[in-house]
């Protein structure tokens, strides 16, 4: 089964006077998963509903498969939705629960009761297909609201904050296992969450929102590395925010310089720096002193107050950290490709 | 011995209970299965022949009727209630006026529509200046007919009550989540809404029929004469026993309410029960 | 822009409005009817605080409402705070006793209390006022559900510790440390309670006393205006009550308006 392309163009939601969306345009390749990436309140789950039709844009067309859906009504839209929590029919089995779609199709029972099973096997759920909802775990309710969704067969897969509502250590077994079902069967998927870690760990790319905007749509890795904006590179990893003066493209703080990214403001201002790209070097002729040290099992992240007073995190592995105690005498550098700085 | 001790200070709450209700409903019990002092289930068996009958038939008829009327007009009342923006103002007050008319009602709600449909009644007095005709003529707010309209008066109310707790449970993803899935609205009541609310639906049904079957006040405000229904015929044996030839025959047919009072009452239990696993 | 369902709603609202609010206009109209010159007169209102009979039943209903919610909330209020903290295990039994009135109608329990009452008059006397006793059973399941919600919202263990190691004795601790944290449920319990006492006909009238439901069914017979005004009366009163108290206790419930 093939994924198809989802185009979302200039998409505009007004509430009275505010603009949940605020002209988006997203172009979504067949099998693609995009993960929308937002603080709450930042339109992501507006753009979702809108492309689900459970919402009705302002402005801007929605497209599946070069067909214009916006005016079509949601139950004729074709596509699988999982909710944040408590989607499914407390009436119904498991099994009936994701034959659901299949029935509503006009399938006969027996199609629809072997396809229900098929996909339950395939979200590793296979002898619960008799229980009821609430005799379920949070994360086995999702994969059972992820099988209902797929057991259709959907042109597109659209997740709402599917693992919000769930403990740490099964929201990341069950964004992997989301990860391998969507690759299996090869849907197009549209992933909203607000938790960074989990949408670079599963998307193709990530699309960043703020304000009902998009602010940068790039690959996980190169939304890391080189984050278009100041809010993205705040919004997504961790960051130093360390005083630096540019000029000529090149950017002065912590008592060395580096190439100042595009993008980057003139004159005074503040470098984001990650903490795995600033170095902590033993020295005691250094001016930066060591104020702490957390240790945090791989990694540990040293705390260096610098002369100038700013305070700065480095992380790096526990075995390099060992050798630091607060108090030490230390050099700081900074080792990447350029820093982007933006108004103070 | 701690349990004794640590129950003492319970002791004035069992005894305003035992004494005030426990008291009078084993009495009830115990005097209408024996007649002067010896065991007979001479009144019981009374119970089951002429007026006795009739006005258990009635009263039946009676319940059973405006509960269903009034659970019905009372769902859809509840889903505009429910469906409507939550504008505090228009919602708090609907539902205290709810309050007032389905619990406290009793008397004023007779004297309401005696003002209404009476003989000297608003309306009454409105469509005979307009077409001439009595409305009012036949007397029919004193009987059977009337004391329908008059209480269905109180149990829509009432049903507003007990069925928006089971309305607002229908959680929204349910809906989203059928549409998203291909069904219409129609597929999405017949499939998951009202499969969810039937166990409420017909819980408030039972409760409303327990809630007709044993109210007085109405009944007795309105209908001075005669006895067409079980509560009227126990005040008419308590104010005049010799109208039925047998002392304490209240006894039995107060036995008789009691009995279909709780049968009923312990279904509804029971269907809430089951509700309240889905939609709570 | 309006839709079909905003009509077939806007037609609904209209009709409900209508069933529901036609009869209390007309009890409005009925009272101030002026039945021999035509026109308005408020005479049947001031029947209300002239009628000698009529005016002392309102005296002695509300004295009763005042009396059942001062003996209910001591009773009541003690016990369930009492069972919550020291006997848990009592809890089934209570909550099954004060929901039971619910089961067993009015008239059941008013034919039995023949017996009870002639024990009650012989030691307290004739007066209307002893109804209190039956009136506690009979609003024990509002005020049951009203206090038990109210301190299940509470840490009522740690209150009663934090002022019992503090040194208040109990009474100090009910009346001063966990009445003040339950009050909206007290309230609640309270209005509900005299809605329900100035609205009880069945007892009052079967026992031969004289409170003010009663008064307005003998006054009917006689004087419709008059009665009629008493009637509406007592239904704005109690509403007055019954929306005074859901301002007070501004929704606790999460109130959203459903897509259905």
């Amino acid at each position: 089964m093939t994924g198809v392309a989802v185009e979302l163009t200039e998409l505009t939601r007004l509430y009275g006077p505010t603009r949940a969306l605020d002209g988006l345009t997203l172009h979504m390749q067949p099998g693609e998963l995009v993960a929308l990436l937002g603080p709450s309140g930042c339109g992501k789950t507006t753009a979702l509903r809108i492309l689900a039709g459970l919402d009705e844009a302002t402005s801007g067309t929605v497209s599946v498969d070069g067909v214009d859906v916006s005016t079509m009504p949601a139950n004729k839209r074709d596509m699988g939705m999982v909710f944040q929590a408590y989607s499914l029919f407390p009436h119904l089995t498991v099994l009936d629960n994701v034959a659901f779609g299949l029935k509503m199709r006009g399938k006969a029972k027996g199609d629809r009761l072997s396809r229900a099973a098929e996909m339950l096997e395939l979200v590793g759920l296979g002898a619960l297909g008799g229980r009821y909802a609430k005799e379920l775990s949070g994360g086995q309710q999702q994969r059972v609201a992820l099988a209902r969704a797929l057991a259709i067969q959907p042109r597109v897969l659209l997740l709402d904050e599917p693992l919000s509502a769930l403990d740490a250590k099964v929201r990341t077994q069950l964004r992997d296992e989301i990860r391998r079902v969507q690759l299996e069967v090869g849907t197009t998927t549209l992933f909203v969450t607000h938790d960074q870690e989990e949408a670079l760990a599963v998307a193709d790319r990530v699309g960043v929102m703020n304000k009902g905007r998009l602010e940068q749509l790039a690959a996980p890795a190169e939304l890391y590395a080189h984050p278009a904006t100041p809010f993205v590179a705040d919004f997504v990893g961790l960051n130093n925010k360390v005083p630096a003066q540019v000029s000529g493209g090149r950017a002065a703080l912590l008592g060395l310089t580096v190439p100042a990214l595009s993008g980057s403001v003139d004159g005074a201002g503040l470098a984001m720096v990650r903490p795995e790209s600033v170095t902590v070097a033993a020295d005691p002729t250094g001016s930066a002193k060591v104020t702490s040290v957390s240790f945090l099992g791989a990694i540990s992240r040293v705390i260096v107050t610098a002369a100038d007073g700013s305070v700065v995190t480095a992380q790096m592995a526990s075995s390099a950290a060992r050798v630091f105690s607060p108090g030490d005498a230390v050099t700081v550098g900074v080792d990447a490709e350029g820093v982007l700085v933006s108004p103070a | 011995m701690r349990r004794v001790r640590d129950g003492l200070p319970l002791l004035p709450f069992f005894a305003v209970v035992v004494v005030f209700l426990i008291i009078p409903t084993v009495t009830v019990v115990v005097s209408s299965v024996y007649v002067d002092g010896v065991f007979s289930l001479e009144r019981v068996a009374a119970l089951f022949t002429g007026t006795a009958l009739s006005a258990l038939l009635n009263s039946v008829l009676l319940s059973a009727s405006t509960a269903l009327l009034g659970a019905l007009l009372g769902a859809v009342m509840a889903w505009l209630i429910v469906s409507s923006p939550p504008t505090s103002m228009v919602r708090r007050t609907v539902l205290s006026l709810c309050s007032v008319l389905a619990q406290f009602g009793g008397v004023a709600l007779a004297f309401a529509f005696l003002a209404t449909v009476g003989l000297n009644g608003v309306l009454t007095l409105w469509i005979q200046q307009a077409t001439g005709w009595n409305l009012a003529g036949s007397g029919w707010l004193y009987g059977l007919g009337g004391l329908i309209l008059v209480y269905t008066y109180f149990q829509i109310p009432l049903m507003v009550i007990v069925f928006i707790p089971a309305l607002e449970g229908l959680r929204e993803q349910w809906r989203e989540a059928a549409v998203s899935l291909g069904a219409s609205t129609w597929a999405y009541w017949r499939e998951v809404a009202i499969p969810l609310l039937t166990p409420a639906f017909l819980g408030s049904v039972l409760l409303l029929f327990a809630n007709a079957f044993a109210a007085y006040a109405t009944a007795a405000a309105l209908v001075s004469q005669g006895s067409p229904i079980l509560p009227l015929l126990i005040r008419a044996s308590l104010v005049s026993e010799v109208v039925l030839g047998q002392s304490g025959f209240a006894y039995a047919l107060a036995l008789e309410m009691i009995v279909v009072v709780a049968i009923v009452m312990a279904a509804y239990n029971l269907l809430v029960r089951r509700s309240a696993r889905w939609l709570a | 822009m309006i839709s079909a369902r905003s009509v077939v709603r806007g037609a609904l609202w209209v009709l409900f409005g209508l069933f529901f609010c036609f009869p209390l206009y007309a009890m409005a109209d009925f009272s101030t009817r002026n039945l021999l010159a035509g026109g308005r007169t408020g005479q049947a209102w001031a029947n209300l605080v002239t009628d000698e009979a009529l005016y002392q039943a309102i005296l002695v209903s509300l004295s009763l409402a005042v009396l059942t919610v001062v003996a209910m909330l001591i009773l009541l209020v003690p016990t369930m705070i009492w069972v919550r903290l020291r006997a848990p295990w009592a809890k089934g039994a209570v909550e099954f006793l004060c929901l039971l009135p619910l089961t067993i109608p009015a008239l059941v329990i008013v034919v039995g209390l023949r017996n009870v009452y002639l024990w009650v008059t012989y030691l307290l006397g004739e007066s209307a006022l002893t109804l209190t006793f039956v009136y506690v059973v009979v609003v024990l399941p509002f005020s049951y559900r009203a206090i038990d919600a109210a301190l299940s919202s509470i840490d009522l263990q740690t209150l009663a510790e934090a002022a019992r190691s503090l040194g208040a004795g109990w009474a100090t601790t009910i009346t001063r440390v966990v009445v003040p944290n339950i009050w909206s449920g007290v309230l609640s319990a309270a209005f509900i309670s005299i809605a329900v006492v100035l609205g009880e006909f069945t007892i009052a009238s079967l026992s031969g006393y004289e409170t003010l439901q009663v008064q307005i069914v003998l006054i009917g017979k006689s004087d419709g205006p008059t009665s009629v005004a008493a009637s509406l009366a007592t239904l704005l009163f109690g509403f007055a009550l019954l929306l005074i108290l859901s301002l007070l206790t501004r929704g606790r419930r999460q109130q959203t308006g459903v897509t259905l």
